[in-house]
């Protein structure tokens, strides 16, 4: 890490494929599910890649990265928490919900949800990229230039016309 | 959701173009840095208010000297706290660092509350009195927390919450040490209350808006 810290990239290459099998370690210890494993080891990639600069070189390297990775693990599972919560079976949905509570709000809802979904999938492969990685996933503009292989300035524009869009199919906006 | 680059391609992305980066300094280094900070400030309010009368009431009433020794090292042990906190793999036990100090400001300023039982002769803070100590304490508490947590931009906070009270404990407690350089009364309970409400105002401002500004690593 100290030679990746001076800008040796093939360094730093080799460090971080090392480093992928104990962040997957670390994540299944934390309990993440084997399909998120990978999400887990590239959101700890970019963590590492953005604050390489904390490593000291006079401390352990695999402390510095477990730590990284077990935050990522954690952040994984709350998110999967979050959206369990979120997406309700519909066994569940028939049992907590009374037939005259409010169906009409959760269909429309619903529905809009559904038009949203449906017009980000219309979007150009390049625009839907933009919208799904600084969008949905709430990446950074560097972050997600790292994921795409994609130029920030590119991807900007390409979110910005993908707003655009939406927005005149949704709105009807000129 | 569109296909996530395989885990070789974007190690590749990160490697290429690689540039060199500077180094963060040790934990107690920066801490240093903005106990200095504070330091300028005592020397300030120490040129305004002259030692004289600080000298005097402390000597007079060894229980706030001891309250004001315990604020100024929960101050310390909470700043180095913080910017030990922002380095991954530091145990979490620094957030302990500060307890010793807080002990000791929180035990010696309990003694106050007695003031008017032991030494009844003493001037004892009214109530607008004790709101100049609020404002003076969120007023110095502000600007020291911003340092922080600007000091602490570059830095990886795992924890962020945990940082940030360590962040609102570091500048209330050195805020309440500030105070005792200009401070006209002997503690009371009334006094100590609003000590005590200041410096949870600020540890819970900094727990809400420290722990967002400083979550995004």
């Amino acid at each position: 890490m100290a030679a990746a810290q001076a800008g040796d990239g093939r360094a730093y290459e080799r460090l971080l494929a090392d480093s992928v099998p104990l962040i997957r370690a670390a994540a299944r210890r934390r309990g993440v599910a084997m399909d998120h494993l990978d999400d887990v080891v590239q959101e700890t990639l970019l963590t590492i890649h953005r604050v390489r600069h904390t490593y000291d070189p006079s401390r352990s390297y695999d402390a510095w990265l477990h730590a990284i990775a077990t935050r990522r693990a954690i952040d994984a599972l709350r998110t999967d928490g979050r959206r369990g919560r979120r997406e309700l079976h519909d066994e569940q949905a028939v049992d907590n919900h009374s037939a005259f509570h409010d169906a009409s709000a959760a269909a429309e809802s619903e529905q809009r949800a559904r038009t949203l979904h449906d017009a980000i999938q219309q979007l150009p492969p390049r625009q839907r990229e933009a919208v799904e990685q600084l969008g949905l996933r709430e990446h950074s503009l560097d972050e997600a230039a790292a994921l795409t292989g994609r130029r920030t300035g590119a991807l900007k524009v390409s979110l910005h016309r993908a707003l655009k869009a939406l927005r005149r199919h949704l709105h009807g906006e000129p | 959701m569109s296909e996530l680059p395989s885990n070789e391609a974007l190690i590749g992305r990160l490697a290429t173009g690689l540039v060199p980066v500077r180094r963060l300094l040790p934990p107690w280094l920066r801490a240093a840095s903005w106990l200095a900070v504070v330091a300028v400030m005592a020397a300030a309010l120490l040129a305004h208010f002259g030692a004289g009368g600080m000298l005097e009431r402390l000597s007079g009433t060894p229980d706030l000297a001891w309250a004001a020794l315990g604020a100024a090292f929960t101050a310390i042990g909470a700043a180095w706290a913080a910017f030990s906190l922002g380095v991954p793999g530091r145990r979490a036990a620094w957030a302990w660092l500060p307890l010793p100090g807080a002990l000791l400001w929180i035990g010696a300023s309990g003694l106050g509350c007695l003031r008017t039982w032991v030494a009844p002769d003493t001037s004892i803070a009214n109530l607008p009195q004790s709101a100049d100590c609020m404002v003076f304490i969120i007023g110095f508490s502000l600007p020291l927390s911003a340092l922080l947590i600007v000091m602490l931009r570059r830095a990886c906070l795992l924890r962020p919450v945990l940082g940030a009270v360590m962040i609102g404990l570091a500048s209330a407690a050195a805020s309440a040490s500030l105070l005792e350089i200009g401070h006209a009364y002997d503690a009371a309970a009334t006094d100590l209350l609003t000590h005590a409400a200041a410096v949870a105002i600020v540890v819970a401002v900094n727990a809400a808006m420290g722990g967002r500004l400083l979550s995004k690593r």
